[in-house]
């Protein structure tokens, strides 16, 4: 079993980068656990398939070293790797059954016939593909497809780890909750490490224990969901994560207060924030809450979304746009509302990133 | 309201008209031929289907020549299919993907088939002479003896070289086409699978190209079945008849010996044997994709 150590590893398209723009992968350090679940989160571009072909292999880092435990692979091919990817569109071997299909792998590697035998009824059972092993893989359906992909990588009893890029795409969106849970399930029957690329948060929130997320050729935050959601370590985290993303609101920070234009905010901490950075305070709409007149700050309603399960207020604080809660009973009817800020969640930043808190201190 | 009617077929007429006297009238003008005979000054005489009878009849005189000339028809066909299809999936296959190379390789490849068929057959049969072609000389030279006017062997090597020079260019651009198709996910998957050279080819590159190789053998088929001018210029049909295709003799009949009855009858089984051998071809090689079809509906 492996642990999975990316060392100074950076990558760039182009023969002489001469800068940093020029790199779809910035130097980042990384260690990976054996048998967990890590997706790599970000928009189009950020960096993210270029990453995962380094770890499978079919391109080779400009710079740093890829480990498996000790061993050192940046210049193995693909197939001495024990890896396997599952690419967006399904991968499939028209003219074989689904048996010829799961087989293919071990075939190439000159197994015993028994073996592939067993082994193949035993992903095909674990991926619910038994009944349609003897059909034609050319005519199922994108995510049967998307299964024998999967199947292909498993049926090796060497692979360490999986690699799925963006492997829900085409499949129908009643069907990826299912195959999603059926990727959970299977991650936690085989200790294998999964890594999941997407630029869909729920996707990567779901499936991951770990979420590495990625703006621009760089690794921004790696947590878990929760830590991704209350303590997004980066601006661009808590814009990603979240819908609508975090709110954030240029202020001035005087110990544990964070003035807004004419408004105080009372912060739970004290933090040292220099005069020349850029100084917003961060907060997400699940705490701060719209209410009636007289208890919190005055702000002018823009409109409410009703989202079904809740209902978001987009309000305008001393000219500045945020989202926040409406509580279910709350009549919005009225002109004159006020919001409350949750103190205990409010995060500061400077410059986009988060600052840690200097001292316990205030209300 | 406006009235219902079927005008809307006029918009059809300019069609038929043009169809009519490219296709159906010169046509009919032959099946005319076919059934009469003439001895000249443009008398004919009723002759019913005696010639398709004559034709059909190996111990006639008609019958043996068009039974051989087909024969010579069929092998040089299925000679040509065999070198050129697996010649240019393997050209196809060695091309550069990306890159200068590219260009370059297609513009070459596509040189041979911007020849005119007569001027093919004009640089091969130069080319195949001992005195001034460069091949002809060397393969002399080497103490081959090499004569495709007198050498039956020789001048079959000579067209079927000529032919695959000619056309394998086509099958490439095809089977090139159908290759670059093929999204790079499938050969990223085959190689974490460990597919050898051979898996790939077999497993993913022949499958994709299946439809673009239906194309390829029923159009090179058609073309080496229907081969004149190349053989006509380089061998004339022989030595003695050994290149004597069912073209060159038809032309022998109808405008050498001015048997246009004859000539008639043979052109239109000609036809009839080239509909039909495109046919069961087509409906061979797309059968097991209609019955994959019908098996998941």
């Amino acid at each position: 079993m492996t642990t999975l150590r990316l060392e100074k590893l950076a990558h760039s398209y182009k023969a002489n980068p001469a800068g940093p723009q020029d790199y779809a992968l910035k130097e980042i350090n990384q260690i990976w656990q054996t048998g967990g679940a890590y997706a790599l989160l970000g928009p189009s571009g950020c960096g993210k398939t270029t990453l995962l072909n380094i770890l499978s292999g079919l391109v080779t880092p400009s710079q740093g070293r890829v480990y498996f435990d000790d061993r050192d692979v940046t210049e193995l091919p693909t197939e001495k790797r024990n890896i396997a990817q599952v690419f967006q569109f399904p991968v499939i071997y028209d003219t074989m059954t689904v048996r010829e299909n799961l087989a293919f792998p071990l075939k190439n590697r000159g197994m015993d016939a028994t073996f592939i035998k067993t082994r193949v009824d035993e992903i095909a059972s674990l991926l619910d593909l038994t009944r349609d092993l003897d059909r034609r893989a050319k005519g199922l359906t994108a995510d049967a497809k998307q299964k024998i992909s999967l199947g292909r990588g498993l049926v090796r009893p060497d692979v360490a780890a999986v690699l799925f890029d963006e492997p829900l795409t085409v499949i129908d969106p009643q069907l990826k909750w299912e195959l999603r849970s059926k990727l959970k399930e299977i991650h936690r029957k085989l200790a294998v490490t999964m890594i999941y690329v997407t630029h869909d948060q729920t996707e990567a929130l779901t499936f991951a224990d770990k979420v590495v997320v990625m703006s621009e050729g760089e690794v921004v935050q790696i947590g878990t969901p929760e830590e991704l959601f209350e303590k997004p370590a980066h601006r661009f985290v808590g814009h990603f994560i979240g819908s609508p993303g975090m709110n954030f609101l240029p202020c001035v920070i005087e110990g544990t207060k964070a003035q807004i234009g004419q408004f105080a905010v009372e912060l739970s901490a004290a933090y040292a924030a220099t005069a020349q950075a850029n100084i917003e305070m961060g907060i997400r709409p699940d705490f701060v809450t719209l209410s009636a007149p007289g208890k919190g700050f005055p702000i002018q309603i823009d409109r409410i979304d009703d989202l079904g399960r809740n209902r978001i207020a987009h309000v305008r604080l001393a000219g500045h746009k945020l989202a926040v809660t409406v509580p279910p009973s709350l009549d919005t009817s009225r002109s004159e509302m006020t919001i409350a800020f949750e103190s205990s969640r409010i995060g500061i930043f400077a410059d986009g990133k988060r600052l840690e808190p200097q001292s316990r201190g205030g209300a | 309201m406006k009235p219902y009617n079927n005008r809307a077929w006029f918009l059809v007429l300019p069609v038929f008209l043009i169809v009519a006297f490219s296709a159906i009238l010169p046509l009919m003008t032959v099946v005319n031929y076919s059934v009469q005979d003439t001895f000249g000054n443009n008398e004919f005489f009723w002759n019913g289907i005696g010639w398709f009878k004559e034709l059909l009849d190996p111990k006639s005189e008609l019958g043996g020549r068009f039974i051989d000339a087909m024969g010579r028809n069929f092998i040089f066909s299925f000679l040509i299919l065999a070198i050129e299809i697996p010649l240019g999936i393997a050209v196809a296959l060695a091309m550069p993907r990306q890159g200068i190379g590219v260009s370059i390789s297609l513009v070459l490849l596509a040189l041979p088939l911007l020849i005119p068929w007569n001027v093919v057959g004009t640089i091969w049969q130069v080319f195949g002479r001992a005195d001034i072609g460069l091949m002809g000389w060397a393969l002399t030279g080497m103490g081959i003896d090499y004569n495709y006017v007198s050498g039956v062997l020789a001048a079959w090597i000579t067209i079927i070289m000529m032919d695959v020079w000619h056309w394998t260019s086509l099958v490439v651009l095809l089977c090139y086409a159908g290759l670059r198709a093929i999204p790079d996910a499938y050969y990223q998957a085959a190689r974490i699978d460990g597919a050898s050279r051979w898996a790939i080819f077999r497993a993913i590159q022949l499958p994709k190209m299946n439809r673009v190789l239906v194309i390829a053998v029923l159009l090179r088929f058609m073309d080496s079945f229907m081969i004149y001018t190349e053989p006509f210029v380089v061998t004339g049909g022989g030595p003695g008849n050994a290149t004597t295709f069912i073209s060159i003799d038809l032309v022998k009949i109808a405008l050498g010996q001015f048997d246009l009855g004859k000539a008639a009858a043979l052109s239109l089984v000609y036809n009839l044997i080239i509909l039909t051998v495109c046919w069961v071809f087509y409906t061979i090689m797309t059968h097991f994709e209609n019955a994959e079809r019908r098996m998941q509906s």
